[in-house]
This record gives C-alpha cells, sequence and structure tokens, in this order.
C-alpha cells in the first residue's frame, strides 16, 4: 500500500483508444459520479495483484456501459442484466482467468435479478461489483429496484411509495441467505473512512477469486449526482444520511477462511481427443452380418412394425431391439416413439422400419406387422394393419379376439410366460422371439447379441434369452 | 468410424465432442431435453462443463461467454426456449460470436405441445431478434445428420464468426438411426486469435456489439451483409430427389422431407413424374436452384409441405419469382403430413 | 514534502477532492478550463500525502499524489 506516487494505474489504458470523442483521457462519466471511484480502486487491485493479463471486464448495459474504454484488460461487452451468465459461461471454460462482472443496480437487480441471484447460488468463482446508485443512471433517471422510499424519478415522480412500487431491494441481504456465496460487504462511497473500506473490500473480493475461494459481490453505494438532481457533494452527504439507513454498510458474509480452493475453482481435467470415441462408446464393434431378405417370405420383407402397450411392458425397447437388429444386417432401420405426457399417462407405442432400401417415412401409416399388448392398443391400431398383415397380440392382457378377418392373427400370452419365467419386464422379449420364429427375419445369432447393447443391466442378459426362446417355442408349437 | 443405433439427440452431442465442442449451456424442454442429458453425461467425461442454467436467456448468454473467450460452445433448446435467447442470438451475432444453437422444434404458439412443428422457420431463420443480422440455418432429416449437421455446424461457425442453428423438428430429435461416426480432427481443438482468452497476447481483445456512431455502426453492418453474402454464395446446400425429369417438384425439409420422398415414389409408381428438393440449408436458401427449376418448361408446379402455417413457402415464392403455380400442403400443431396426403396433392396438382 | 498534482485539463470540478481533503489543501480555480468547469487546484502546501483525494477523484488521470517530497 506505501506506494511513494499514486497516479492513473496501469489497468487503465494510457490512452481511451476506444472512446469516440477527441478526450482521450478522460471517463464519460459526470462529474462526480461514484463509477469513476469505484474503477480507479479495481484498477489499483488489478495492479496490485499483477493480474491484468489474465482479467477479463464484464461491461454491462448502464452508465458504466463503456467499462471496455478504460480497462487494459481483456473486455466483454454484454446485454443488460446478463453478465452474471456471460461471466459464468466465460470463467467455467476459462477457470484460470479473472473475471470481473461490473453492474448497476437496474442490470443486476432488476432485469438481470435472476441471473444474479443463480450464479451467486452456483457460488461461482467470479468477482461482482454492484454499483448502488438508487437510479436508472443511462437512461435518464428512471427508477431502480433500489430507488428509496419517497425518492422522486423519473418513472416515480411523485415519489416511490411502497404500496404501489413496493420497498427498495436490499440484495446483499437476499443474497447471504444463500449458502454458497463466499463474501458479501456493502460499502459507501462517501467519507474518508467509507473510501478505506470500499478500497479494501474491493481487494478482498478480486483476491478471494484470486484464491479460488468462490462467489464475492461487493454492493457499493454510489452517487449519481444528476439522476440525483444534486451537487456531487451533496449527492455524497445523501448516501450517508438516506441511503445508509437503509443500506447499511458492512460484511454480509465472509467465510473465505473456511472455504477449499478445489471446489471453488472447478479445474477440469482435459481428456486427449484420442479418447473421444471410447468417451462415447463408440469403441464397441458389435457382431454384424451383411444379409438379404431374399429367403423371406415377402409379406414380412421391409416390414413396418407398430408396438403398442402399457408404459411398463418394454414396448419401446422391444422396438429398439428389432431396429437394432435390423441395423447390425447392414439394413436400414428407424426407430420414433409416441413421447412426452401420454407416456406418462401409461400408453406407449413406437414405430420400427427396416429396410433394405432407403427410410422415407419413419412412421408407421400402415403397420405390416403390429404388436398390441394391450386392449386399448388393439382396439386402436387394428383397424390401420395392412390386409394380409401379421397381428400378434398378447391374450393375457386382451380378452377380446381381433375383429379383422383379412390379416394373419397370432395370439400369444406374452405377460403369462413372462410371468412363468418370474419377470413381468420380459414380456417383450417372449414376443420378439415369436417374431423371429414367425418371419424368420433376422439372423438368430445376431438377434440374440443386440440385447448386450439394449439391455442396460448385463445380469438379466440371461433372462432374457430365456424369454426370446420361449416366445420361438410358443410359435413352433402353434396349431400343432 | 463407428455404427451405433441412436437417437438424433444423442448424435447431435457426440457430433459435437467430436467436432471439438468446449462446452455445453442449457435448459431443459421437451422434445430436446435428451441433447441436454447427453451433454451432461459426455461433456465432463471429456473434461469439459456442461452446465445447466437458470433459463435459456442465461444459457445462450453463457454461451456469448464462451464463445468470447474462444471456445466452442453449443446450446439446445425449442421454440418456447428459442422465443427466450432471442436476445443473445443478436448480440451474438452483433458481436460476431460463433456459438451452435440446436432447436428441436415443437408445437406453438404459447406453450403449444410437444409434438413436432416446423414454425420457428420464420423466428429462426428470418430472425427472431433485433437488428440487421442472419444466422446460418441447417435441416437435418435423420439421427446421421443430426450428427454431420452438427459437426458442420461448428465448423461454419468458426468460419464465419457467426451463430449456426441446427433446425429440426421433434421427430427428427426422439428418432432412433443407425449413425456412424467419424474419428475427430485434431485441427478442431484449436482456439480462435480474435477471442479475449485472458491472456498476454489477447489482452487487446473486445468483444462488442455496440457502435455509438451511426456511420460505424452502418460499417459494422455492411461488413455483417457481406458474410451473409459469402455464405449465401458458397454454403448452399440441398438435396435433390428424382427431379431430372419431374413436372411437379416437391419441397420440404426436416421430418416432412421424409414423408415426401416416400410420396414421391408413391406418386411415380401411379405414373406422376414427381420430384423434390430438400433445402439442407434454410439459410443461405436455394434460390438459384429453385429458379433454375421454374424456368424448365417441364416443370408445371411447386408443391410445399411443412409442419407449419407456411412459412418457408415465402421463401419458395420469392425465390421461384412466382414463376410457376406453388401449392402448399401444410400440417400444424404436431400433425405430420402423410405419404397418402402428399402423394395424392402431387396427383391432383398434375390433373388441374 | 509530500504535495498532489492536478490535472487541470481533466478535472471535471465536482469539488469531491476540496470537500474530503482533511486539511483544506483544495480549492476550485478562478480559469474555466476546456471541458468547461473550475478544476480543483492545490493551493500550494499543506498536503499531509494521505491519499483521500486520489481515491474520492472519479477521474483516472486528474490527480497524482506524491507521498514523500
Ligand atoms: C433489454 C434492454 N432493456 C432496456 C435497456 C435500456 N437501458 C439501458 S441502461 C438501463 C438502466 C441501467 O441502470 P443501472 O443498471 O442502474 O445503471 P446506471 O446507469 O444507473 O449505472 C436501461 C433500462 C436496454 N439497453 N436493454
Ligand atoms: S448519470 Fe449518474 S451514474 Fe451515470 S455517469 Fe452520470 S452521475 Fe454517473
Ligand atoms: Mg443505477
Amino acid at each position: 500500500m506505501a506506494k511513494d506516487i499514486l497516479t492513473k494505474p496501469k489497468a487503465f489504458y494510457d490512452n481511451f483508444h476506444r472512446k469516440p470523442d477527441q478526450n482521450k483521457q478522460d471517463t464519460h462519466y459526470c462529474p462526480g459520479c461514484g463509477h469513476g471511484i469505484l474503477h480507479k480502486m479495481i484498477a489499483e487491485a488489478i495492479d496490485d495483484f499483477e493480474i491484468a493479463d489474465r482479467t477479463i471486464m464484464i461491461s454491462p448495459v448502464g452508465c458504466s456501459v463503456f467499462v471496455y474504454y478504460y480497462f487494459d484488460t481483456g473486455n466483454l461487452q454484454v446485454a443488460h442484466g446478463r453478465a452474471p451468465a456471460v461471466a459464468t459461461g466465460y470463467k467455467r471454460t476459462h477457470p484460470e482467468a479473472i473475471v470481473i462482472s461490473y453492474q448497476g443496480d437496474g442490470d443486476l437487480a432488476a432485469i438481470g435479478g435472476n441471473n444474479i441471484l443463480q450464479a451467486a447460488n452456483r457460488g461461482e468463482n467470479i468477482t461482482f461489483f454492484f454499483v448502488n446508485n438508487a437510479i436508472y443512471g443511462m437512461t435518464g433517471g428512471q427508477m431502480a429496484p433500489t430507488t428509496l422510499l419517497g425518492q422522486k424519478t423519473m418513472t416515480s415522480p411523485y415519489g416511490r411509495k411502497a404500496e404501489r412500487e413496493g420497498y427498495p431491494m436490499r440484495v446483499l441481504e437476499l443474497l447471504s441467505s444463500l449458502e454458497a456465496p463466499t463474501y458479501l460487504e456493502r460499502v459507501a462511497l462517501t467519507d474518508a473512512k467509507h473510501l478505506m473500506k470500499a478500497r479494501a473490500a474491493v481487494r478482498k473480493a478480486i483476491k478471494t477469486q484470486i484464491d479460488g475461494k468462490g462467489f464475492s459481490l461487493i454492493e457499493v453505494l454510489s452517487a449519481c449526482p444528476s439522476g440525483w438532481r444534486m451537487t456531487p457533494t451533496d449527492a455524497v452527504a445523501w448516501i450517508s444520511e438516506k441511503m445508509e439507513k437503509t443500506f447499511p454498510v458492512g460484511v454480509y458474509k465472509d467465510v473465505i477462511k473456511d472455504r477449499k480452493p478445489n471446489t471453488w475453482t472447478r479445474m477440469l481435467e482435459k481428456v486427449p481427443f484420442e479418447k473421444y470415441h471410447e468417451i462415447l462408446e463408440l469403441t464397441g464393434e458389435p457382431m454384424e452380418i451383411e444379409a438379404d431378405m431374399s429367403s423371406v417370405l415377402d409379406i414380412y420383407k421391409n416390414p413396418e412394425i407398430l408396438i403398442a402397450g402399457f408404459g411398463g411392458q418394454g414396448v419401446l425397447l422391444l422396438g429398439q431391439f428389432l431396429a437394432e437388429a435390423g441395423m447390425r444386417h447392414c439394413w436400414n432401420s428407424s426407430w420414433i416413439p409416441s413421447y412426452g405426457p401420454e407416456m406418462r399417462g401409461g400408453t406407449a407405442n413406437c414405430h420400427v422400419k427396416i429396410s433394405e432400401k432407403r427410410i422415407g417415412s419413419p412412421i408407421v401409416a400402415k403397420p405390416s406387422i403390429l404388436i398390441a399388448m394391450n386392449l386399448p392398443s388393439l382396439d386402436k391400431f387394428e383397424p390401420l394393419l395392412k390386409p394380409g398383415g401379421l397381428l400378434i397380440y398378447n391374450t393375457t392382457m386382451i380378452s377380446r379376439a381381433p375383429s379383422r378377418n383379412d390379416i394373419e392373427i397370432l395370439p400369444i400370452p406374452a405377460t403369462k410366460m413372462a410371468d412363468q419365467l418370474e419377470s413381468l419386464r420380459v414380456a417383450n422379449m417372449v414376443v420378439a422371439g415369436a417374431i423371429q420364429e414367425k418371419t424368420k427375419l433376422f439372423d438368430e445369432i445376431i438377434l440374440k447379441d443386440c440385447l448386450n447393447t439394449v439391455v442396460k443391466h448385463k445380469n438379466f442378459i440371461p433372462l432374457n434369452l430365456q424369454a426370446i426362446d420361449k416366445g420361438k417355442e410358443y410359435v413352433e408349437n402353434f396349431g400343432k | 468410424m463407428a455404427k451405433e443405433l441412436i437417437k438424433g439427440n444423442e448424435a447431435v452431442i457426440k457430433g459435437a465432442l467430436l467436432a471439438g465442442c468446449d462446452a455445453f449451456y442449457g435448459y431443459p424442454i421437451t422434445p430436446a431435453s435428451e441433447i441436454a442429458h447427453a451433454a451432461a453425461k459426455y461433456f465432463p467425461l471429456a473434461g469439459k462443463p456442461f452446465l445447466q442454467a437458470e433459463s435459456e436467456i442465461a444459457a445462450i448468454q453463457m454461451c456469448y461467454g464462451a464463445s468470447g473467450g474462444g471456445s466452442r460452445v453449443m446450446t439446445a433448446s425449442s421454440g418456447p426456449g428459442l422465443s427466450l435467447k432471442m436476445e443473445g442470438i443478436s448480440y451474438s451475432c452483433g458481436s460476431e460470436l460463433p456459438i451452435v444453437i440446436v432447436d428441436i422444434m415443437r408445437g406453438g404458439p404459447g406453450l403449444g405441445n410437444i409434438a413436432p412443428e416446423q414454425s420457428d422457420y420464420n423466428q429462426i431463420v428470418k430472425g427472431g431478434g433485433h437488428g440487421n443480422y442472419k444466422v446460418l440455418v441447417l435441416a437435418p432429416n435423420s439421427a446421421q445428420e443430426m450428427c454431420d449437421l452438427t459437426m458442420l455446424a461448428f465448423h461454419l461457425a468458426d468460419k464465419y464468426r457467426n451463430p449456426v442453428v441446427v433446425l429440426t423438428d421433434g421427430f427428427t430429435g426422439q428418432m432412433m438411426e443407425p449413425v456412424e461416426f467419424p474419428y475427430p480432427n485434431p485441427g478442431d481443438f484449436k482456439k480462435h486469435h480474435w477471442a479475449a482468452m485472458a491472456t498476454p497476447e489477447t489482452r487487446d481483445s473486445i468483444i462488442n456489439s455496440i457502435y455509438l456512431d451511426p456511420y460505424e455502426l452502418q460499417e459494422h453492418n455492411e461488413k455483417l451483409q457481406k458474410k451473409y453474402a459469402e455464405m449465401e454464395k458458397n454454403e448452399v446446400r440441398f438435396e435433390e430427389y428424382m427431379i431430372a425429369d419431374a413436372e411437379v417438384v416437391g419441397i420440404s425439409y426436416g421430418t416432412v422431407s421424409r414423408v415426401m420422398f416416400t410420396a414421391v415414389d408413391v406418386a411415380r409408381n401411379k405414373g406422376i413424374k414427381a420430384g423434390m428438393l430438400r433445402p439442407i440449408t434454410l439459410f443461405p436458401f436455394p434460390k438459384d436452384k429453385l429458379i433454375e427449376l421454374a424456368n424448365f418448361d417441364r416443370v408445371k408446379a411447386f408443391l410445399v409441405s411443412e409442419m407449419s402455417n407456411g412459412q418457408m413457402v415465402d421463401d419458395v415464392r420469392l425465390a421461384t419469382h412466382f414463376k410457376k403455380p406453388i401449392y402448399f400442403f401444410g400440417t400444424m400443431g404436431g400433425v405430420v403430413p402423410q405419404v397418402e396426403q402428399l402423394a395424392q396433392e402431387f396427383e391432383k396438382i398434375i390433373k388441374t | 514534502m509530500p504535495h498532489i498534482e492536478i490535472s487541470t485539463e481533466n478535472c471535471k470540478g465536482c469539488g469531491l477532492c476540496i470537500h474530503i481533503c482533511p486539511v483544506s489543501a483544495i480549492e476550485f480555480a478562478k480559469e474555466i478550463n476546456k471541458l468547461g468547469y473550475h478544476p480543483a487546484r492545490y493551493k500550494g502546501d499543506g498536503c499531509t500525502g494521505c491519499t483521500l483525494c486520489f481515491y474520492t477523484c472519479p477521474e483516472p488521470s486528474a490527480i497524482t499524489v506524491y507521498r514523500k517530497s
């Protein structure tokens, strides 16, 4: 601290080259504006910690929209209120950077209220400076969430009234109820004592981030002489006399000592891209054959399959299993589920196409094979079946006989058979066995190997194999 | 190459990682959620951040931050989320940030439903945000293209320093098909020199969309328009089917194009010379190809089909200068056109 | 001797330094600067090098404090 000469910090550009007017030395702020005071404290801290090379300043929307005119650091200018989100996105991809988000009260507390709340709640390792000047300075002095009761602004011309506009929002008090934030302090840019406290808080907040200790936010009570229509000295007095009553200065949270750096820096270890196929589970070489359908009966060739039933009957999985098998024969295949709330309602269906030709529409409007696992499915889809098509229906769950007489019908007590294997959940694979025995579409070894892909828990594979065999057996003996 | 039967939504994430995507920021919404699920699973395994943002507004702004820092980044959502992302998309275009955005369209307006629609076309292709901006729009119609076009999206985003939207409907996202995944290309894992990377070399970098001076902003806009013109010159992509002798040309994208593909076959079986053109890029739109077709004497008419009230059809009208009649067959609310319906439309058009 | 230097052309005449200076060593100048303000002016002696004027001044380039001579 004991520098012999105090002058413009190095973290400011020598020349504000991005500033469009002739004057490249002064800020664009009004005389006596608190923004400039805070800028200087931040710049001084960046100098002293020697972090300019790795600092990113986030310019908000508000009078401080041009933060990037001044700070000789990396700069991101962002949308109104979104600085916490942008800062988060940045910091998570650059954990080593020092990210400083600078925001006004309209920006942080109004339009970006949720963004700051959530960043705080996530405990982002970022430093936030929140300039509370109880007004929208930039747009000409409108009411902010922090505007005091009775305070006149362009949009509260008769004075803010609690009944009409609610009470001034105490952001620090709100944030301090959260578990994650590390350091929260409110300071005021007023007299000697308060200025020195502010300066210390600025440094401490940045240090918190450097040490990887998490979220810090300094709320700065700051004069807006223009918006308040006061002289700069009156404005400073107004902070002490009025603002501090509503917004008491002080430390609202400080758990810096308790925080472990590791938890808050979120360093991720990058994995070499050679390993990506492994990570993405693309290294397995599933068994496949190049097959054609020449030996398959015409009516079963290039099947368009509709499978329908209750949610828990494994309807979607059966479809995936068949589509997987199609792929493993080097045919084209597609699977689409009915998705969304109807699944929660208990019914599910899926469309599967397996074809030697390119699949156009994946939608099965007129199935050549219909699997009905419950009565509603039979009622709904039986009429759609192509003449000559195959209907397989689950007699355990369906008491009525199908009504069509221009189709091939295979009744099978799939649920009951599954129950005999002591798992209702393999009714779908009983049906799979039945389909295979009926159509002889697939190579059986390949078909069974597909269980390795679609069944999540490997211990269930033997059971599923048994179910397939049971289904096959049933069809073999059917009608004998 | 590795082949897998996989949902389009998941293929997006595998493709993204293989294309060098560094981070995923998103917010759950059906029918796009599997993209976030897959990202949550695989990004950490690759040592890359996945974060569930507090909203789509925040998610796209997180992308803005990551992209500003030179990272390849993406987000994914559906219509209601895209409405919220418009702010970030406009800012990203203004600041020229490459971001990949996936929109798995659902039924609208409002909460609508989660069934497949194509009613975000205007919002995405015409730009639902403010300003003279354009985004590249890629329209996959298969799980394979969900991977391939996502990878291409990262490439194009970088090439033009511009957001790229992968636009498709709920069906393409939910559908499982075999997908062949390529090996990653080391060239895709480099950082951008213009970004603010928190390094001494990039200390002077600024990511910004403000140009206070009207002439400067005009100049910036002109530069952007030049870039969009380059895209129109270089990036038009489409697929033709049975078009060489077609008398009626169908035009559709996404799931409808799959239905139309089959409908063309059905119509051909009835002796109708139908063909189809499927735009793969919606911006840039295959205008030259369309006017070329419109100028052929043999081409009698166009049939545009969309799962919307007719949003792309306007672009077809403009591209063909109204030279030939343009018929429109639309479905809304999540209803998907049927093969028979489109085949009948082809037939009706030829017989009138 | 501690003293301060005020860059006349970079001062917006807000008066915060005058107000905060514990020894009243700063005053408004009579003349008007290029920005159109009466800038602050060091009276020439009395500075204790406390640095408060530096920290209360919103302008980066307006005040330099020499804490020793
Ligand atoms: C989406 C959006 N809405 C409104 C605005 C207009 N606007 C610019 S600054 C501002 C208020 C800023 O107030 P505050 O954050 O308190 O900053 P101050 O100027 O007081 O420092 C508003 C409403 C905008 N730029 N963007
Ligand atoms: S309007 Fe207020 S906040 Fe904005 S520069 Fe002027 S004094 Fe500062
Ligand atoms: Mg304000």
